[in-house]
């Protein structure tokens, strides 16, 4: 096991934006129970711009400071920029995560994803 | 900020008696224990005694004692050893399906030499079934391996029982002791045992040193070649330090056996049922009473392990976890889906073991602070969400 560095640390301990948006325009679930890492994120969109974002989710430290790191990223964001996001970009934002858990940062994206699909599903 | 270390059955701290007495040999009473000087005597001298009272611990001869590196050495040492030195008689050997890497990893290295292994599934508590082990017995099995406790889920093995199978059937019977050895009565004889595995840092002696209890007449291979040392069966300089130190833990083990046993189990029920009482849809796994006075392992439902080894962490309090986030393979413990456990379950297990330095204080704020915790990374959790509806 490597150690998390201060940044995934300190996204663990004061999640951003943890909890869930009544109302939301998409919602974004994936992962299982099954693997260990549950996310689910909620956005809510105003002139294509997510103006919220929430998530709620089942994991390891990594995965609650991918979780926690992506809501940052993307709020105030248009969503084609939002989508522009990768997991690469969320991880290195936290100051980098071990080996081991890069996959939490592959799960924020896709739950990213899985939101705004969720939300061109619901408007058109 | 306070530290509470609840994490026993990964290590221990050395006790300063033991420290004490491994000073000198680090530094004037340094010789090789093989060298014939006066140096080289002194040096022989303390390990000798060490293997006495190791012997005597164990109710052995000091001849049937080679000390190893630890329990991991002394687990492959076994396997292999057995193995290749009983394959003219048979090429079976049968293990549990909850043993510790330090077995099960051999066993799949035999595997690849051609060997059959036979895991022996356990029941909802951790425990091995005889009638299984007895089905699962051919005229090709030449080692039967069970653990004497579990280090994950703390639960006992009828080792007894199974030993006296073995000794019927004539077959080679080992049992890893690392979590018992020094904290339970432990006789090779009334046990029916062949072969022991145990570690001293596991007892508050030193890192890097262990000892194999090896039967008189147990035909074994050596498991490192070189020099004669052990017997000639097993080579390298003795880590005379090390060796004094594991002498002297068992020596103090010895004195404090009964009495810190009850008082563990005492601190052990108190936190079972602490989180069992105070907080929802939790569980304990492994045996309610067959089970190692200082272990607690427990699954909080709808939340994963590490972040919640991490949040005690940043309380101050130490304990480990069976899920497959706190590990680099992604699988959940093999122990605790052993049981049947669910994936989610084995995932949000909390493993605490409790020490000859913990305090009901500890205790108390374990169970202060954890419903806290619990209750943030439910709030967080989607699962938990799901389930309320």
């Amino acid at each position: 096991m490597q150690n998390y560095s201060e940044k995934v640390m300190e996204h663990f301990r004061n999640p951003r934006n943890a909890g869930e948006i009544k109302n939301p325009d998409g919602v974004g679930h994936v992962g299982s129970s099954v693997c260990g890492d549950v996310m689910e994120l909620y956005i809510k969109v105003k002139d294509n711009v997510i103006t919220d974002v929430k998530f709620k989710t089942f994991g390891c430290g990594a995965a609650i400071a991918t979780s926690s790191m992506i809501t940052e990223l993307v709020k105030g964001k248009r969503v084609n920029e939002a989508l522009k996001i990768s997991n690469r970009a969320v991880a290195e934002a936290l100051g980098g995560l071990p080996p081991a858990k890069m996959h939490c940062s592959v799960l924020a994206e896709e739950a990213l994803k899985s939101a705004v699909e969720d939300y061109h599903k619901r408007s058109f | 900020m306070k530290r509470i270390y609840l994490d026993y059955a990964a290590t221990t701290p050395a006790d300063p008696e033991v420290i004490k007495a491994m000073s000198p040999y680090f530094t004037e009473r340094f010789g090789n224990a093989s060298s014939l000087h006066s140096f080289g005597r002194e040096a022989r001298s303390a390990v000798e005694q060490a293997r006495k009272t190791v012997a005597l611990f164990l109710g052995a001869k000091p001849e049937e004692i080679i000390f190893t590196s630890g329990g991991t050495e002394s687990n492959n040492f076994v396997l292999k050893g057995i193995a290749d030195a009983n394959k003219s008689k048979g090429n079976h050997l049968i293990i549990s399906a909850i043993e510790h890497h330090a077995i099960t990893k051999p066993c799949k290295f035999l595997e690849k030499q051609g060997f059959k292994v036979t895991y022996l599934k356990v029941d909802r508590y951790g425990l091995v079934d005889l009638q299984d082990l007895k089905r699962a017995i051919t005229d090709k099995t030449i080692l039967i391996s069970v653990m004497h406790a579990n280090n994950e889920i703390g639960v006992i093995q009828p080792i007894k029982e199974i030993g006296k199978i073995a000794k019927e059937q004539e077959i080679h019977f080992h049992t890893d002791a690392v979590q018992t050895f020094g904290h339970l009565p432990v006789n090779v004889d009334q046990l029916n045992l062949d072969l022991l595995s145990c570690s001293a840092h596991k007892l508050y002696g030193p890192k890097g040193v262990g000892a194999l209890y090896v039967r008189e007449g147990t035909k074994i291979l050596p498991f490192m070649h070189g020099g004669d040392q052990e017997n000639d069966r097993r080579a390298s300089t003795r880590n005379v330090a090390g060796i004094v130190g594991f002498g002297r833990a068992v020596e103090l083990a010895g004195e404090k056996i009964g009495r810190e046993e009850k008082r563990l189990i005492s601190l052990r029920d108190k936190l079972i049922r602490g989180v069992l009482d105070n907080i929802g849809r939790t569980r304990l796994n492994g045996h309610p009473a067959k089970r190692l006075p200082n272990n607690v392992n427990v699954s909080v439902k709808y939340i994963e392990g590490e972040s919640m080894v991490l949040n005690l962490d940043l309380e101050g309090i130490a304990c480990s976890t069976g899920s497959a986030c706190a590990s680099s393979i992604l699988d959940p413990s093999h122990v605790l889906l052993a049981l049947g456990l669910p994936h989610e379950l084995a995932h949000g297990s909390l493993r605490f073991t409790l020490g000859r330095y913990t305090k009901e204080e500890e205790i108390n704020y374990v169970l202060e602070v954890l419903p806290k915790i619990v209750g943030k990374l439910r709030s967080m959790s989607p699962l938990y969400k799901t389930k309320k509806k």
